[in-house]
């Protein structure tokens, strides 16, 4: 590590003031987005979804980066670690889709039966 | 093993190896056995709990509702209610905080300050302890007061707008009127489920009088699932930092040649368990 006691001090200050800043902004958003802070005030939700995942995700950076010192690691180890955790996380996303799409299913097929049983009738 | 070998292992026949990689004696990706090995220890912890948030994507996203997490979510110690998210917020503190303290006990172990080793690793472990007992505070609570189990959950949401036929004796009265997608406890009198009827004032079911449901079974399971793996990581982790404590203490690691090393070890650990809530705390609580 390059880093002296003092620069690596004043590094580790830093990240976590500006960890504690995405927090704060992070509830504040959700607070606000869903009426609590303004009565009435609502945001749509895919524009919430993103804002957090969004937020969500340098928080991710911030802490593997510095806190697990991944920046100053060689890339050949750092590429071994992200790309599976990366495709983890396309796994969620995708099987987020997919629970969706098993949801549109069903109400599709309901839809089927109830106007099958009443022409039936 | 034969007492006498057959074959001859003599690296000076073999000229082609010496020097290079598979010669022997280097460190791959430059980092020693124990910290690769925490790494993909990690890597291989991250695939577990990616099964768990898969389960979770997928059941959440087929159902029609999902109990809000701002109504589950708004207690605080002390009796204090529609309080939405703060009581997590502070669990998410918490962790963060612990996990910079640890990022300090691995810098002191740097430049070989036992000290400051000790101290900064007690911080991490006061810090853990904490989010331990918010978490256990959280899940009484759920048990307890609100009777969320795995297999009952009596968190719901409405899918069709109404008005309340009686009052629940907590905060809805007769008469009260709610929109489609606002949530509901159904409350426990004397030990007997409760639920309020209501009827229905808008769309295709209108005037027809309903109880209220449970919502979906999979938010009891999935919750104590997910985050009593991750406490279980926690608690894992506490155990795993005071024995690191105390092996820095009576100054085991000043004569190692990696020197503080295992205190970076089980900082990797350690982050790794701040990750994962971040993660968790997105998902079940911000979404």
């Amino acid at each position: 590590m390059a880093h002296s006691y003092e620069q690596s001090k004043k590094i580790a200050n830093k990240t976590i003031v500006i960890l504690a800043i995405i927090t704060v902004f992070e509830v504040f958003f959700a607070l606000l987005g869903k009426g609590y802070l303004v009565p009435g005030f609502l945001m749509p939700h895919a524009l919430l979804a993103i804002a957090m995942i969004v937020m969500s995700v340098v928080k991710a950076y911030l802490i593997i980066y510095e806190f697990m010192h991944m920046k100053y690691e060689v890339p050949g180890l750092v590429r071994t670690v992200l790309l599976p955790t990366l495709l983890l996380v396309w796994a969620i996303i995708a099987f987020t889709m997919e629970g969706d799409y098993w949801k549109n299913r069903r109400a599709s097929t309901q839809d089927k039966v109830t106007m099958q049983q009443s022409v039936e009738e | 093993m034969a007492s006498e070998t057959l074959v001859h292992h003599d690296e000076h026949h073999n000229e082609s190896t010496a020097g290079t990689a598979w010669g022997g004696g280097k460190e791959p990706f430059k980092a020693s056995y124990g910290k690769l090995m925490m790494w993909y220890f990690l890597l291989s912890d991250a695939f577990t709990f990616a099964g768990f948030l898969i389960a979770y994507g997928a059941l959440r996203f087929s159902m029609k509702t999902w109990p809000v997490p701002d109504f589950v979510f708004s207690s605080l110690p002390g009796g204090i209610h529609h309080k939405p998210l703060i009581f997590v917020t502070i669990m998410t503190f918490v962790l963060l905080a612990s996990s910079y303290t640890m990022v300090r006990a691995v810098q002191e172990g740097h430049r070989e300050n036992k000290g400051g080793v000790v101290k900064w690793m007690l911080l991490t472990i006061v810090g853990g302890l904490m989010f331990l007992g918010c978490q256990a505070w959280e899940w009484t609570t759920l048990m307890g007061e609100e009777h969320m189990t795995i297999k009952v959950n009596p968190f719901g949401t409405h899918t069709e707008s109404g008005v309340y036929l009686a009052g629940d004796g907590h905060d809805i009265k007769a008469g009260d009127t709610f929109k489609a997608g606002s949530s509901y406890l159904i409350h426990k009198h004397d030990g007997e489920w409760a639920p309020l009827s209501y009827k229905v004032t808008e769309g295709p079911n209108k005037d027809i009088e309903k109880t209220q449901a449970f919502g979906p079974k999979a938010f009891g399971a999935l919750f104590f699932f997910i985050t009593g793996f991750h406490g279980f990581h926690v608690l894992s982790g506490v155990a795993f930092m005071l024995i690191i404590m105390l092996n820095s203490a009576t100054g085991l690691y000043e004569k190692r040649k990696n020197g503080y090393e295992m205190v970076e070890k089980i900082g990797l650990y350690w982050h790794f368990v701040d990750l994962v809530w971040v993660f968790v705390f997105l998902l079940f609580y911000l979404l």
